[in-house]
């Protein structure tokens, strides 16, 4: 009998492609990898964006430098007080002023309550992904604390658009020092909880140890910023390097590690926690009195009460308004360390009240670039820990 | 600050961090409860709170805003229309014919509370926004005045 099957030659194996998200938990939004794997091992991994593009630079081209502070609130939305500080400080370099001394302590103290809230979502979403699932009940309770808190400070949890151009939207409410102390006292007792569970337990070590490795040269190579170049043994911290908003005048440590990996990473942010609480300690402490914005009718609009019964700050409420803030021509580039890392704005003007270009450089964007070198050749669970330890989060990444 | 040192034996044993962390979570149990059983316990909103935007009327029942229109320029997301016309029986003579705000682009920023120079409109207290088709969240001139109500004038600016 005559067979018109073809004679086997060899027994190749195929790679798969498979993609993961944008709908997919372990993926921290709308995060699509396009990973290769080969089995169980990743062979290449490409970060598929775009799912959460908003045009955000584009709409700030058609927005006076007032109007775009509440879409800052929405590039890391997990702290956008430390956003909206970032912003502003930009566009207060372009006009060449600087914010009276008790807004740029509030703004530090904003920024450090907003890392705390940001590392606090990190640590329990991380958790939650290698299957610590208690953590994160624990974390987004001490993150409701802090909501609460700022709730209490500008009106509403999330987008907050707090700060103003020259100052800020509102003073501090009364007793508001006491409330953040009373937080910030209880607050080493609850991740000290958190810690205990997951620092020595032998899981989280095993699947964070030695997963997601870069070496130092690899972490400035692809600009990392923020806790993963420092868990990457790269003392680089922006408060510290080029101080902004009166940093300079707080003690506080820079956490290094030199690993590289998940759990050096995961150790530095857990530390950054304690060193922003020390810094947020020491704003209230030495809070100074004065004005909270610059008191130049150009920048600030007058008191409301002025505005009602008088024609000339009546007049300067609508200039600042509808012409929005006379900036000069110009280029400047602001950036803050933000809790992922390098926050800045790069603003272009051609004078008048709006920007002709308005760059973001955002630290989530720029971390991601290095999750494929990191997953590369590793087991595709560890493709969760790595994201997860990278921390991103797309509204800034998509922008 | 806390190195990365390997684990040791005990550590690596497992069976103490069992215990460990059943431990926390028997004691979180006697512990008291942090959440609200949202539709029956309600929030009271801190004084700052932001809600959905409204009108407001002067003691004498006169529609405070005088449509300048300024809280139209500064809104960030373009959630609020207004047409003006002449009013008659008012000193102002000034109104808003038309007065509709989008509350699916609002975005509760505050801004308009913020730059208006008659404190006509006000952010409320107001969080809920349910409705089962979307023209329905678009509110006009007569329902924003019913949510806002009355809040007499601290400072008589028109006699």
């Amino acid at each position: 009998m005559n067979t018109t099957h073809p004679a086997v030659t060899d027994l190749r194996t195929e790679t798969m492609t498979l993609n993961m998200g944008p709908s997919h938990p372990g993926t921290h939004g709308v995060l699509r990898l396009l990973l290769e794997v080969d089995g169980e091992t990743v062979v290449s991994a490409q970060p598929i964006l775009g799912y959460l593009h908003s045009g955000k630079e584009k709409i700030a081209e058609h927005r006076t430098y007032h109007q775009f502070i509440p879409y800052t609130d929405r590039l890391d939305y997990v702290a956008p007080l430390s956003n909206n500080v970032a912003y502003v400080l930009a566009v207060e370099k372009l006009l060449g002023i600087e914010a009276t001394p008790r807004a740029q302590y509030i703004r530090v103290l904003c920024c450090e309550l907003a890392r705390i809230s940001a590392h606090l979502l990190w640590l329990g979403t991380m958790a939650v992904d290698l299957g610590a699932v208690t953590i994160i009940f624990y974390a987004f309770r001490e993150r409701e604390k802090l909501n609460r808190l700022f709730e209490d400070l500008t009106g509403v949890r999330m987008n907050t658009s707090y700060t103003r151009v020259g100052g800020l939207a509102w003073d501090l409410p009364e007793g508001f020092e006491s409330r953040v102390r009373a937080f910030l006292d209880e607050f080493p007792s609850q991740l000290k909880e958190m810690d205990g569970l997951l620092t020595r337990n032998r899981i989280w070590y095993d699947r964070c140890r030695g997963v997601g490795v870069i070496s130092r040269e690899d972490a400035i190579a692809y600009g990392l910023t923020g806790p993963s170049l420092r868990a990457a043994g790269v003392a680089w911290d922006l408060r510290k390097a080029r101080p902004y908003s009166s940093y300079e005048h707080f003690e506080f440590d820079v956490p290094v590690e030199e690993a590289g990996d998940s759990y050096a990473r995961y150790l530095v942010r857990m530390e950054e926690m304690r060193q922003a609480r020390r810094i947020a300690l020491q704003a209230i402490e030495r809070m100074p009195g004065g004005p909270i914005s610059v008191p130049d009718p150009k920048i600030t609009p007058p008191p409301k009460r002025r505005i009602l019964c008088s024609m000339e700050e009546l007049i300067q409420d609508f200039e600042i308004v509808v012409f929005g803030h006379r900036a000069p021509k110009g280029e400047v580039y602001h950036s803050i360390e933000a809790p992922k890392g390098e926050l800045g704005f790069y603003i272009i003007s051609e004078g008048g009240g709006k920007p002709y270009r308005l760059k973001i450089r955002s630290p989530s964007f720029c971390n991601l670039s290095a999750m494929s070198k990191m997953v590369e050749g590793r087991l595709l669970s560890d493709v969760v820990t790595v994201i997860s330890s990278l921390d991103p989060v797309m509204g800034e990444v998509d922008r | 600050m806390p190195t990365a040192r390997q684990l040791n034996f005990v550590e690596r044993l497992y069976l103490p961090e069992i215990v460990r962390g059943l431990s926390h979570t028997i004691r979180h149990l006697f512990r008291p409860k942090f959440t609200l059983q949202y539709p029956e316990e309600r929030d009271v909103p801190l004084s700052r709170f932001r809600g959905m935007p409204a009108l407001v009327r002067d003691e004498n029942g006169r529609t405070k805003c005088v449509a300048c229109k300024l809280c139209e320029f500064v809104c960030p997301p373009v959630a609020i229309l207004i047409e003006a016309h002449e009013v008659a029986d008012h000193p102002v003579e000034k109104g808003p014919k038309v007065f509709d705000i989008n509350m699916l682009r609002c975005i509760m920023c505050g801004y308009c509370e913020e730059v208006c120079p008659e404190e006509a409109i006000f952010l409320t207290e107001k969080f809920e926004l349910a409705a089962p088709s979307r023209a329905e969240l678009v509110f006009n001139k007569e329902q924003l005045l019913e949510i806002g109500g009355v809040r007499p004038d601290p400072y008589h600016k028109w006699g």
